[in-house]
């Protein structure tokens, strides 16, 4: 009785962590580059989901198949977020740029408010309920594939930051700013490129998340808290812990909510964050070597 | 001079033009001083100390149940449960500041922690049938009882929040001048080298935060006893936190009047975007979101910032 309670939170919080880990690693890459802490990253993820959800309702494209529209126009989104928003103030105090991308946060939360109201939409596919029994525990599809995929996706961007040249240029601005700019790297078009491909991967994890999840205009705040979570586990700027973080708190998470009444899940959630803050701020693997 | 000659009109106009002013208009000051007076409580720790708490909800919500709680189980006057509230809130602040000053949490991280602890006691509050869970505490306001801080009409709670702020505005101001005024400025600028010159950071990071979270707890009380509601939402979220913050930075933060003027500036400002597009759900946030942006990217250092720099360079011709 107990071992299946255990199992089924277990397998949840598996299923979870996935989608976690890529929304955190998107979170941390921005971090990384730019030691910003992206308070707009959650109204990212809601515009993805809704630029999904309308291309399901008018369009009827299926929301995986949709990942290949909004990951090129969210990146595109984060580069113009970073060149007219972030960039022109990048030697205001660091709390500025908090700010400011808190202001972006109300303006795109608000923004969906506007144009589509309050209301829950639910995207429903064929295989929205779909799922299977392992042992005693039940797998949704769904989440299955939105777990999985955000690994594939998670697992594609560490590739491309370890072989290709704009992700090597990436990780030299993590490591080294002015370096990287005395080595002849363009630093303001791969800031922008952070930003893109962070925003990318936020809405890849917010377009798989939809078949089984409602989308409405304060859906991700609180993913957006949770990955502020995730990146601290992993350690600021640290992709591959971001990941792995992930499924820490996915678990912590459904733990919880195995054992605990109503929602003090979260309260496990915020207590592993804040002793994570004050015994390894530099997150469990080590962490970036930042400044 | 010309300074001291509007400074004293200014006092002037905020208390004798209130009685004479429409209910709506009166309303909107009494917004104006409330945030006001939770940006100079903020001020305190993150303009004086630096330290850029994203979480001041949480000492909002300490006094704002503290009081309420005693009122409603034991009948305490909220006069003096907003003085418990304080007290609660500055050693919540205690052990939440000695945490993460002990283990050196400096800049986002420090951010980080304060909404952390925030967001910790709205989940407890929501889940807590004893002190009203998601359903909120109503607090008895139907009829006048000045010596349990309750009162008919808005104009007491005027004359109330406009003496607070006026305090708290007196406070910083000695502050400012006194010895640790001075070892405020040299933690926050660097705090090695203040550690060096003998100053113990630890210590002035500390009383900054009770300082900062006791008065904070106070704005929490009169929140219940003006709007007669509260809830761990309201009380906790980060609405409170951002409201807090924003009049400082905006105005000017670690300078005496920036929360003030800030306010001054942002409160009409969303009351009047509110009103202009009312009917449309979401747009007068989003209108306030774009505004932030701008205000954030062509005033970096505040108003009180953009008036010394004029003035520097106005002096230097």
């Amino acid at each position: 009785m107990t071992w299946g309670l255990l199992l089924q939170a277990g397998v949840s919080g598996l299923l979870l962590g996935g989608v976690y880990g890529l929304v955190a690693s998107g979170l941390s890459l921005i971090f990384g580059v730019l030691r910003i802490i992206n308070f707009a990253h959650g109204a990212v993820m809601m515009l993805a989901m809704y630029t999904t959800y309308w291309l399901f309702a008018l369009a009827g494209v299926d929301p995986y198949l949709s990942v290949i529209l909004t990951a090129p126009l969210f990146f595109a989104l984060g580069v113009v977020i970073q060149k007219v928003v972030i960039e022109p103030n990048r030697l205001a105090a660091e709390h500025n740029q908090l700010l400011l991308t808190l202001g972006l946060a109300l303006f795109f939360e608000n923004l969906a408010l506007v144009l589509w109201q309050g209301d829950f939409r639910t995207v429903r596919v064929a295989y929205s309920n779909a799922s299977f029994m392992v042992g005693e525990a039940l797998v949704e599809v769904p989440r299955l594939v939105a777990s999985g995929g955000a690994v594939l996706m998670a697992v594609g961007l560490f590739a491309f930051l370890r072989l290709t040249d704009v992700g090597k240029a990436l990780r030299a601005l993590a490591e080294e700013p002015e370096g990287a700019a005395l080595v002849g790297i363009n630093v303001s078009r791969i800031r922008a490129a952070s930003f893109g491909l962070g925003s990318a991967c936020v809405a890849v994890a917010g377009a798989l998340i939809t078949p089984f999840f409602y989308v409405a205009p304060d859906v991700a705040e609180s993913f957006n808290i949770m990955a502020f979570v995730v990146v601290v586990l992993g350690g600021m700027g640290n992709f591959v812990g971001a990941l792995a973080g992930g499924f820490i708190v996915g678990l912590a998470e459904s733990l919880g909510a195995a054992f605990l009444p109503g929602s003090l899940k979260q309260l496990v959630v915020f207590m592993i964050f804040v002793i994570a803050l004050l015994f390894r701020p530099q997150g469990l693997f080590g962490g970036s070597r930042g400044r | 001079m010309g300074a001291k000659v509007a400074a004293a009109l200014a006092v002037a106009a905020l208390v004798a033009l209130p009685p004479l002013l429409p209910k709506y208009h009166l309303e909107v000051l009494i917004s104006v001083l409330f945030w006001a007076y939770l940006g100079i409580a903020w001020n305190l720790l993150g303009g004086y100390a630096g330290q850029f708490s994203f979480g001041h909800a949480a000492f909002f919500g300490i006094g704002a149940y503290t009081s309420t709680l005693l009122l409603l189980q034991v009948g305490l006057t909220p006069w003096v449960g907003m003085i418990l509230g304080g007290a609660l809130a500055a050693a919540f602040g205690l052990f939440e500041g000695y945490l993460s000053f002990r283990y050196g949490l400096k800049g986002p991280y420090f951010s980080l922690v304060t909404l952390a602890f925030a967001e910790m006691l709205r989940v407890v509050g929501v889940n807590t049938k004893a002190v009203g869970s998601s359903l909120g505490l109503v607090v008895p306001s139907a009829k006048a009882a000045p010596a349990m801080f309750m009162f008919s009409g808005k104009l007491p709670y005027y004359y109330i929040i406009l003496a607070m702020g006026a305090l708290a505005l007196a406070l910083t101001w000695k502050i400012g001048r006194s010895r640790l005024g001075f070892s405020l400025a040299a933690v926050r600028e660097n705090e090695d080298a203040a550690e060096t010159a003998g100053v113990d950071a630890l210590a002035t990071k500390l009383r900054a935060m009770a300082l900062s979270s006791f008065l904070t707890a106070l704005g929490g009380t009169f929140y219940a006893q003006y709007f007669a509601y509260i809830d761990p939402t309201i009380s906790f979220g980060p609405s409170v936190s951002i409201g807090a913050l924003l009049p400082a930075i905006v105005g000017g933060a670690g300078m005496v009047l920036g929360p003030v003027l800030g306010s001054f500036v942002l409160t009409p400002l969303s009351e009047l975007t509110r009103y202009a597009l009312r009917g449309r759900a979401g747009a007068d946030i989003m209108l306030y979101g774009a505004i932030l942006m701008l205000v954030i990217s062509f005033l970096p250092q505040g108003i009180v910032g953009l008036v010394r720099e004029r003035r520097a360079r106005a002096g230097q011709r």
